[in-house]
């Protein structure tokens, strides 16, 4: 029995020893830098395209990148206001800025480490969700359009976004599966304000979203990809830097904003949350992501647009001179961006949203 | 006296491992279910608010349930089968039926939308033959499907346990007492292997009803199971608390439903096999 006993000890401590020299991770002398990101939002590499990451790991030997994705705005902030986790740059949408800004969960930004932050246009500086821009670098910007197959969609039933509840293309229709971007389709509709906190209307929006449901194939996020290029749905609303990628797979895809009805503009920014433990290193990452011609290589992969006028000279023209990608400035115009909404509000309309979806 | 203690002494490392990631926990999910997200102070308000998801219990317990007898009902003849083969043919055969389990359970699920959607395999299949396309994935039969063939061997795992240690005399001596093989069936082998039947309907149907990822891939729009809702309150509907009273009712009503059954089939649970 003791031998045994001996041998269990012995076993467990050296299986202790081996987790320890695993855990510390900095066995080679390198910095682990973690990078929390949305999903297919950093090139990697693939199609010839910049290798970003690698390229920032060449650059700063000693630091390496532990890079994890999230799917919505709300399950990264879900995820940190949890706490229990080390991340040192995230890459929160402008009302979600704004709210974590209000919250204490941001650290300011040095920007003498940040020099590159001189190339961000004008145009993306004192913005509402941070105006004296002290936490926040854009990364890129967007609008929210509709997406949709041309092989099946009638041209003349693109008029709006009633297209989404169109009972002509029942179970072919696509819905965001996080309950911002979803109330903010309805409230357009409905002609309210893209922040509203006032309850009827908010239980109007999710009447509405109820209405749409028997038609809804799936609520989803990133799974649209798949989904719109293997044309198992036909209409989806998304983001239009993802449309210009999912438009390279398959032709058959066009983009729509429904101008009259407006649509939602969104920043999407570079912060550092507080729960941060190399602060340098990923200042120099956030500086790394804005030198013109890494964001060009950048934004030629994930297709979005970038803040950055300089970068453009590194991209290839037709997607510096796509529509969907830089819209006229009449166009832009008739775009709204998300505000911050209170905790109780956003939860709020999550609960209105998980009452559509179960019923 | 001296052997009990040693008996006590050699269970403390489980106690504490219980305790540590068992009791407290769930008095952690306690607190979570009777606090308010904004304030944090104490309120009945989450508990008030299961009401609005009673439908959705509903539905998670009878697709588990339907689940659980489905694969009874394939999973006992095989399991059945495989008792009565040579020592070597079981091991092998016991070996088949543990190997999908080797593969990721997110994996074989996906695998799963891959032959099932509109413009997968098997629709690509039957439109090449001229049949047309079916309406596969996206229903309640794509979830139950998907349920039976994630849980099926963990209802035939226990029911082979119980079979392979049936004494074949028992059987014997009731064909020659003139029993038909119906008879011997109902009457010896099922009854004999009751705990085997209790344990896997257990086992296939309390990870069936808290189960998430299913009915996200394989369901329509319309199918939320109670592990779905859970699953977004905690991951961003950034609501712990409405997702800590959930899970508590959840957890109440599956030690009912389980102890019901136990009930019913007049197993007190000492007999039950775990595997």
């Amino acid at each position: 029995m003791k031998r045994i006993m001996a041998i269990f000890l012995a076993a467990l401590v050296a299986l202790c020893a081996a987790g320890c020299t695993q855990a510390s991770g900095t066995s080679d002398g390198r910095i682990t830098l973690n990078v929390y990101n949305w999903g297919q939002y950093i090139s990697d590499g693939s199609d010839g395209c910049l290798d970003v990451i690698a390229a920032f790991e060449e650059a700063y030997p000693n630091i390496k990148v532990n890079y994890t994705t999230y799917d919505s705005n709300e399950v990264m902030y879900t995820k940190l206001a949890g706490g229990g986790i080390t991340v040192d740059v995230i890459f929160p949408s402008d009302y979600m800025v704004a709210r974590m800004i209000d919250e204490g969960l941001l650290l300011e930004l040095n920007f003498d480490n940040i020099p590159n932050y001189q190339y961000v246009d004008d145009a993306f500086k004192n913005t509402a969700y941070d105006p004296e821009n002290r936490y926040s670098v854009p990364y890129t910007w967007g609008t929210v359009g509709i997406i949709y197959n041309t092989k099946y969609v009638d041209e003349e039933d693109v008029t709006g976004w009633e297209l989404l509840w169109n009972e002509k293309y029942d179970d072919k229709i696509l819905m965001f599966d996080n309950s911002r971007d979803a109330f903010g389709i309805a409230e357009l509709l409905l002609g309210y304000s893209l922040n509203t906190t006032d309850p009827q209307q908010l239980q109007a929006c999710a009447e509405l979203l109820a209405q749409q449901k028997p038609l809804v194939q799936q609520y989803v996020m990133d799974q649209i990809f798949d989904l719109m290029e293997n044309e198992e749905a036909w209409i989806a609303p998304y983001y239009a830097g993802d449309y210009l990628v999912m438009a390279e797979e398959n032709e058959a895809l066009e983009f729509y904003l429904p101008e009259s009805q407006g649509f939602n503009l969104f920043i999407d920014a570079m912060c550092i949350p507080t729960c941060c433990q190399e602060k340098e290193a990923a200042e120099l990452f956030i500086n790394f992501l804005c030198d013109p011609e890494i964001a060009g290589g950048n934004m030629e992969w994930i297709a979005y647009s970038t803040p950055i006028s300089a970068a453009k000279e590194y991209m290839p023209e037709e997607m510096v001179e796509s529509e969907v990608a830089y819209p006229s400035d009449e166009l832009l115009a008739m775009g709204s961006s998300f505000d911050y909404l209170p905790g109780s509000v956003s939860r709020y309309m999550e609960s209105l949203f998980l009452e559509v979806r179960i019923r | 006296m001296m052997r009990r203690n040693k008996t006590v002494l050699l269970s403390v490392p489980y106690i504490l491992w219980m305790v540590a990631f068992t009791l407290i926990p769930l008095g952690v999910v306690g607190y979570y279910a009777l606090t308010d997200p904004d304030t944090g102070a104490f309120t009945w308000g989450n508990l008030q608010a299961l009401g609005t998801y009673l439908p959705v219990f509903g539905e998670s317990i009878a697709y588990s349930v339907v689940s659980a007898l489905i694969c009874l009902v394939l999973g006992y003849p095989v399991a059945y089968f495989i008792a009565q083969r040579g020592p070597v043919a079981q091991k092998l055969l016991y070996m088949l039926v543990m190997l999908p389990m080797c593969m990721s359970f997110l994996l074989r699920t996906l695998a799963w939308v891959a032959l099932l959607q509109d413009t997968g395999i098997i629709n690509q299949i039957l439109q090449a033959l001229g049949i047309g396309q079916m309406k596969l994935i996206r229903t309640p039969g794509a979830v139950v499907l998907g349920m039976v063939y994630n849980y099926l061997p963990y209802m035939i795992l226990p029911l082979y346990a119980i079979l392979v240690k049936m004494d074949n005399r028992l059987i014997e001596a009731a064909e020659d007492l003139g029993c038909t093989p119906v008879q011997t069936f109902l009457r010896v082998i099922l009854p004999l292997s009751m705990p085997g039947i209790v344990s896997g309907i257990t086992m296939v149907f309390v990870p069936a009803v808290s189960t998430f990822y299913i009915s996200q891939k394989l369901g329509g729009a319309d199918t939320v199971l109670i592990g779905d809702v859970i699953e977004r309150l905690f991951k961003q509907g950034d609501n712990a608390n409405l997702g800590a009273a959930l899970s508590l009712l959840l957890m109440v009503l599956v030690l009912v439903c389980t102890g019901l059954m136990n009930r019913l089939t007049g197993s007190d649970g000492e007999d039950v096999v775990v595997v």
